[in-house]
């Protein structure tokens, strides 16, 4: 799998400097992290666009919602650990509850910084925001599919919140053209004997790890979730009818996440098993964030292993076994 | 402004006074003190001091007020009604199932700003607004009224920080300062005392008024901005329960909802005091 090399920050900050200048409603607002959103040459190109509000994550949002007020299409942009957790409460009020056209950018999601430990991690972020009505979930999978993902929140009005990881991700798609849809899944592979469901940063893994299945004569199909509110309920479905049995992967606690959200579709649809994938209930170890993908085992070697056993432990759904024999 | 006009604003907040107690008595609840003590704020700014038409709420060009005690909506919602923003037979709906018009104001309501009730938001949405108009050179201002129990939530003070870092001398900030909360005396609550000296060493432009003497808040409106390139602070010193004699400076009436016996001595009060006004 090849790597473009550009994070999914850069993607994004460039994406939205190009729609910001095109669109001068459009404005960008930071708490202290132009440096870790990138947003430097946003700032110098479009100064009049540009917000800076100092180390203060709850005034971000609440002057993004005031500028939304007054006709602005804003991008609150800053660490995903303090977006999803210090301003939570702003984002619920001010921004889904108002309905005003603010897009909340948490960047270095997950478990990005690593090693700085969990005040810097958002493994709880996709569980909040799930719950507040009114506001869309977007975590893309590479910094193609963020560069989509970006053109369309400058294009279309409400509220986001969307998570993007620190560092270069191998590519999943070729070009950002055709890379996403509002609210839809994107079947990357197709097999039978087990669908894999994952989002952001895990859908590169999650395709390696499809690759070492295949090797061993076990076929699944991958589905890239980018949007997880609201979710693609037809291809969750249809997934788990074609193969019988599902695992998510995701960059988050196991606690309400993706999994939890796909667990919902499925129990109240149609019951086949189910494997979720992602962070335990736990404070994680000092670690870069490889380190701790591959101590969870969100690693493609350690996904083919555990997907095989699932797989190989003969547990499929009754509906599907009905409809092969 | 002339005495008529005083007068006129004075009997309009006399009205608003008895129309935001029936309201709370036929809900069975509501934040009753509060919203007495703000009656003259909202009556000064709506009916004299801002620039809007209730016709066309999103006017770009609208002066913007945002209550960010939300809990004094009873006031507010009198008031937006009288102001052509809603009709006033809605009112009645107040606290009955599905009404538009929840115990904190939304944005089902032409005139609502943002939906505030939770304290400590208000003056970084302002904030946003004023920034906004800054930069589109726009001429409205943006009224922003905060408690003075809300004054103890970090996010007012990170909101005061970036007013005067923005020069956003089209905001003003206005604490109700009626000096009670619901748990008792605001200073013994969490001290606030000093709001002047912390205020001003934010870099805002600070006055004090009488917030329930409608002659002196619409002077003093007319008068701001008092400092280019600086924000406006008013602490309206203000009675909690203002007008009805056995409400004021006493906390218990913050959520106090009026007996058939205490609304019928209120309202004979009140009307006691507007005529008054009459003569």
């Amino acid at each position: 799998m090849s790597g473009s090399g550009v994070s999914c920050r850069h993607a994004f900050t460039a994406t939205l400097l190009e729609e910001a200048r095109a669109n001068p409603r459009i404005f960008a607002v930071t708490s202290d992290a132009k440096g870790s959103v990138t947003l430097g040459n946003f700032e110098k190109a479009l100064p009049a666009q540009f917000v800076e509000i100092g180390i203060a994550e709850q005034n971000a949002v609440g002057i993004g919602a005031g500028l939304a007020r007054s006709g602005k299409r804003v991008f609150v942009c800053g660490p995903a650990s303090f977006y999803s957790a210090r301003s939570a409460e702003q984002v619920k009020n001010d921004v889904a509850y108002s309905g005003v056209d603010v897009k909340i950018a948490g960047v270095s999601g997950g478990v990005s910084y690593g090693a700085l430990g969990s005040t810097h991690h958002s493994l709880h972020d996709i569980a909040l925001y799930r719950a507040i009505p009114n506001l869309s979930v977007i975590i893309p999978s590479d910094a193609h599919q963020t560069s989509a993902v970006t053109s369309y929140l400058a294009r279309h009005p409400g509220p986001v919140y969307m998570r993007i990881g620190r560092g270069a991700v191998p590519d999943v798609y070729a070009s950002s053209e055709g890379s996403f849809e509002f609210g839809q899944a994107t079947e990357l592979r197709t097999g039978s004997d087990c669908a894999i469901i994952a989002c952001g940063e895990t859908v590169h893994h999650a395709l390696e790890a499809e690759k070492l299945l295949r090797d061993e004569g076990v076929t699944c199909t991958v589905l890239d979730m980018p949007t997880i509110k609201p979710i693609d309920e037809d291809s969750v479905l249809r997934a788990a009818r074609n193969s019988g049995r599902v695992v998510t992967i995701e960059e988050h606690s196991i606690y309400g996440g993706l999994g939890s959200a796909v667990a919902e579709i499925l129990s109240q649809n149609l019951p086949v098993p189910l494997s979720i994938l992602g962070f335990p209930d736990e404070f994680v170890p000092a670690g870069e964030s490889a380190a701790l993908y591959d101590y969870y085992g969100l690693t493609a070697s350690k996904l083919a292993v555990t997907i095989g056993r699932f797989v190989r432990s003969g547990r499929k759904s009754h509906h599907t076994i009905k409809a092969q024999q | 402004m002339a005495e008529r006009g005083v007068r006129n604003l004075e009997r309009k907040a006399l009205e608003i006074r008895k129309q935001l107690l029936n309201i709370i008595y036929g809900a069975g609840g509501g934040h009753t003190g509060g919203s007495l003590s703000s009656v003259d704020i909202l009556v000064s700014l709506f009916f004299h001091t801002m620039k809007y038409d209730p016709t066309t709420p999103e006017d770009p060009a609208r002066d913007r007020f945002i209550l960010s005690k939300g809990h004094s909506v009873e006031g507010f919602y009198c008031v937006l009604a009288r102001a052509g923003f809603f009709p006033a037979e809605e009112l009645a709906t107040y606290g009955k199932f599905n009404s538009r018009l929840y115990g904190h104001p939304t944005m089902k309501i032409p005139g609502v700003e943002v939906p505030t009730g939770a304290l400590g938001h208000g003056l970084s949405v302002g904030v946003g607004m004023a920034i906004a108009g800054k930069r589109d050179n726009a001429r409205y201002r943006v009224f922003v009224l905060m408690g003075d129990g809300e004054q103890a939530e970090g996010s007012v003070w990170e909101a005061a920080m970036a007013a005067p870092h923005y020069q956003l001398d089209n905001l003003v900030g206005i604490i109700d300062y009626n000096k009670l909360q619901i748990s008792g005396d605001v200073d013994t609550v969490m001290r606030v005392s000093s709001l002047r000296d912390r205020w001003e060493s934010f870099g805002w432009h600070v006055e004090e008024v009488d917030g329930n003497n409608i002659r002196e808040l619409t002077a003093f409106f007319a008068t701001i901005p008092l400092e280019p390139k600086c924000p406006t602070l008013v602490i309206a010193h203000t009675i909690k329960g203002k007008g009805v004699s056995f409400m004021e400076n006493d906390a218990s009436w913050h959520h106090h909802v009026p007996t058939d016996k205490e609304l019928e001595q209120a309202l004979t009060e009140l009307d006691a005091q507007l005529s008054e006004v009459h003569s």
